[in-house]
């Protein structure tokens, strides 16, 4: 079990996106859509605390128009700073908007499977599996639900995954498919169990919650409802928009950057409506839809561009991003999947997104790869040692070195280059051999990442809870599987 | 005249203005043009125009979609007409369409719905959310030989099954070929619940629906 976590922090490299005068024009137009377009709510849980709070309310439509001034008042509740924990507190994750860390993709539906190559349908096995690889590599710092258990009932499965995760692993976990209330008061008391409690879950959550809207400017009922008990309960949630320009929301990016905007920071008010100073964050995974076929893209230039503009929103509501970044659309861990994987990280970590969703997805989210996964984690090194920079010092300026070495020799044998030479990013996975040690197998990174990903899945059991605490969480699961934890009591 | 007329129809639709093929339309309507003969002289060759260029890729989607509106407004001012006249368009097939119980994800199933509609497919698209009862009664109560179901979680995705299910529970299921689409379904998927195909993406679906038609 790894007890680091490779996060990055103070990067000495950054991009501008967006001027401060750009993001303003961004509020504004969104402040006008909330006002006098709308959002959809689909719950009248929702639309009671938004009509209580000045909203207009149209409950046939479901629609809020939420004045302007009143969104900014209840955004500003939003706590700019908290932390995610996790099971062990070393690896804990302070959300101080000078960290980015990485988490794993979700929730893909297949599996390439490790060791027979085949491609089929995820269960709750592998969720244990990912989780495992996932909890083993540094460059983890928490886990999305990578995939989704699907042998498991569909009213219980959320769950099912969160309890396959836990088993395993101490890291943070971020659910994103909780969206019924029945699931998610069950994950709150299962994350109690964790905590020690609910007071103890609310000063250490060891869950938060990711929500998605319903691109163009609309939630969904079920989201809501579960977002509201998450929020409650002091679980950090997020609602992420996935407006994709020229079919959920406008083909130009600023346009698209308003609909999303409009669609996140209209929950995150409704969260601060209802339980005031409640930690919540951004999130957004905007993309542009494929022009041809009207598929997700999953990738290219328009997405890098969301990747950082989003986090510069972000920062302008001073609450934290998770932001789909990684999740390239390519079918194999390939070129395509490299160019996007390493350019969409770039961006966003270029930008200090607090959270990275995320690694180990292939065919826009859809598909897990071992292999991809390892990749990922190496794309992270990379960018890990890119953003220190370079640092210039007397000892790195290497004055007294140069002058001993002079014109024509060499630093190879110098003992300034011993003691720095550490500092320098090693590769795991990229392939710097000769060409004739290439020659004799002419294997490279795909061979050596699903070789260590099979190594980790046969030797690296970490147990992660006692066997009474999971025999506990399983009894809860199955008290919602019996028809427990919705409002009436009911089966819904 | 006419002919010019027919060329203007046709230009409508490639440059993507509905507005005009309506204008059009009523123009040529009121010129004494027959109903079959604007269909089969302006607006089919024009869609056709907008199809070649879809698929050697100088057009995108929006360009078909906008062409189908044009072609579609176009057609509820002839189907009068032609009803008139006890005229029918040659149609491959009647399709029910709708987003499963428990989803609300309408994007892909409504481009589903124009592009077969584009391709002269009678389509009733039942929306989203639609309750498993609503399809087996659509199934009864119309002529429809296609039944596609969309959706878009993994948790709603077992309603497909359900409602194959439910087909074959009422005696509806050799009445139907049942097409399942949206992100997470899969081939193996389809297989697994028994549906008669699956497409990635709404031309697929177009294929795949002449495809069945043809077999049914």
């Amino acid at each position: 079990m790894t007890k680091t976590i490779k996060s990055i922090s103070n990067p000495k490299l950054s991009v501008n996106v967006l001027t401060a005068a750009e993001v303003r024009q961004i509020h504004t137009a969104t402040l006008d859509v909330i006002e006098n377009v709308g959002v959809r709510f689909p719950s009248n849980k929702a639309l009671d605390i938004l009509e209580a709070h000045g909203a207009k309310i149209d409950r046939d439509s479901m629609i809020a128009k939420i004045p302007g001034a009143i969104v900014e008042e209840y955004l500003a509740l939003s706590p700019p700073e908290y932390t995610l924990a996790a099971l062990d507190p070393q690896l804990d994750l302070p959300l101080d908007g000078n960290h980015s860390y990485l988490g794993t993709d979700g929730c893909g539906v297949e599996i390439l499977d490790a060791f027979t190559g085949e491609r089929r349908r995820t269960t709750k096995q592998d969720v244990s599996d990912v989780a495992r690889v996932a909890d083993y590599l540094d460059s983890i710092a928490f886990h999305w639900v990578p995939i989704s258990a699907q042998d498991c009932p569909p009213d219980s499965r959320s769950l099912h995954e969160l309890e396959a995760i836990w088993r395993v692993s101490k890291k943070h976990v971020q659910t994103e498919s909780i969206v019924t209330e029945a699931e998610m008061r069950a994950a709150v008391e299962m994350s109690a169990i964790l905590a020690g409690g609910r007071e103890a879950l609310r000063q250490r959550p060891v869950l938060s919650i990711m929500q998605c809207t319903y691109s163009p400017l609309a939630h969904d009922g079920g989201s809501l409802d579960a977002g509201l008990i998450a929020a409650e309960a002091g679980l950090p949630v997020g609602y992420m928009t996935m407006a994709s320009c020229g079919s959920s929301g406008p083909i130009t990016l600023a346009g698209n950057l308003v609909v999303g905007n409009a669609e996140v920071i209209s929950a995150l008010a409704l969260m601060q409506m209802a339980h005031p100073g409640c930690p919540v964050y951004y999130a957004a995974a905007q993309t542009a839809t494929d022009l041809r076929t009207g598929a997700y893209t999953g990738g290219g230039p328009e997405d890098y561009l969301f990747g950082a503009a989003t986090n510069v929103l972000s920062d302008f509501y001073n609450v934290p991003l998770s932001m789909g970044a990684y999740a390239t659309g390519a079918k194999e861990p390939d070129w395509q999947a490299a160019l996007d994987n390493s350019l969409s990280a770039f961006m966003a970590v270029a930008t200090l997104s607090d959270m990275l969703l995320g690694a180990g997805l292939l065919h826009g989210s859809r598909i897990l790869s071992y292999e991809m996964l390892m990749m990922d984690s190496e794309i992270w090194g990379i960018l890990h040692a890119m953003f220190q920079g370079i640092v210039v010092n007397q000892e790195t300026l290497a004055l007294d070195v140069i002058r001993s070495v002079g014109p024509g020799g060499n630093f190879l044998g110098q003992r300034h280059t011993r003691q720095h030479m550490r500092e320098h990013w090693q590769p795991t996975l990229i392939d710097r051999r000769p060409y004739n040690q290439w020659e004799i197998n002419k294997d490279g990174s795909r061979v050596w990442a699903l070789q260590k990903a099979q190594q980790i899945l046969q030797e690296f059991h970490p147990d992660s809870i006692e066997p009474q605490v999971a025999a506990e969480l399983v009894k809860i699961i199955s008290k919602v599987e019996a028809g427990g934890f919705s409002e009436s009591g009911q089966k819904q | 005249m006419t002919n010019e007329l027919f060329t203007q129809l046709m230009n409508s639709l490639i440059d993507g203005d509905p507005e005009a093929t309506v204008a059009l339309t009523q123009e040529a309507l009121a010129a004494g043009i027959e109903p079959m003969a604007i269909i089969r002289e302006g607006l089919m060759p024009g869609m056709n125009a907008v199809g070649d260029k879809f698929s050697c890729g100088e057009y995108f989607l929006p360009d078909l979609i906008i062409a189908a509106d044009g072609m579609r407004s176009a057609m509820d001012l002839l189907e009068p007409e032609l009803r008139l006249r006890q005229q029918t368009v040659e149609s491959p097939g009647t399709v029910i369409l709708g987003t499963v119980a428990g989803d609300i994800h309408e994007i892909g199933k409504s481009l589903v719905g124009t592009m077969l509609s584009a391709n002269g497919f009678k389509v009733h698209d039942l929306g989203v959310n639609v309750p498993t009862n609503n399809f087996i009664q659509k199934v009864r109560e119309t002529d429809a030989t296609l039944i596609g179901l969309s959706a878009l979680l993994t948790t709603t995705m077992t309603v497909q099954r359900e409602i194959i299910q439910e087909l074959t529970e009422a005696g509806l299921r050799s009445k139907v070929k049942v097409m399942v689409g949206g992100a997470p379904v899969t081939r193996s998927w389809a297989e697994e619940i028994g549906a008669d195909g699956y497409a990635e993406d709404a031309l697929g679906a177009v294929q795949l629906a002449r495809k069945l038609s043809e077999a049914h």
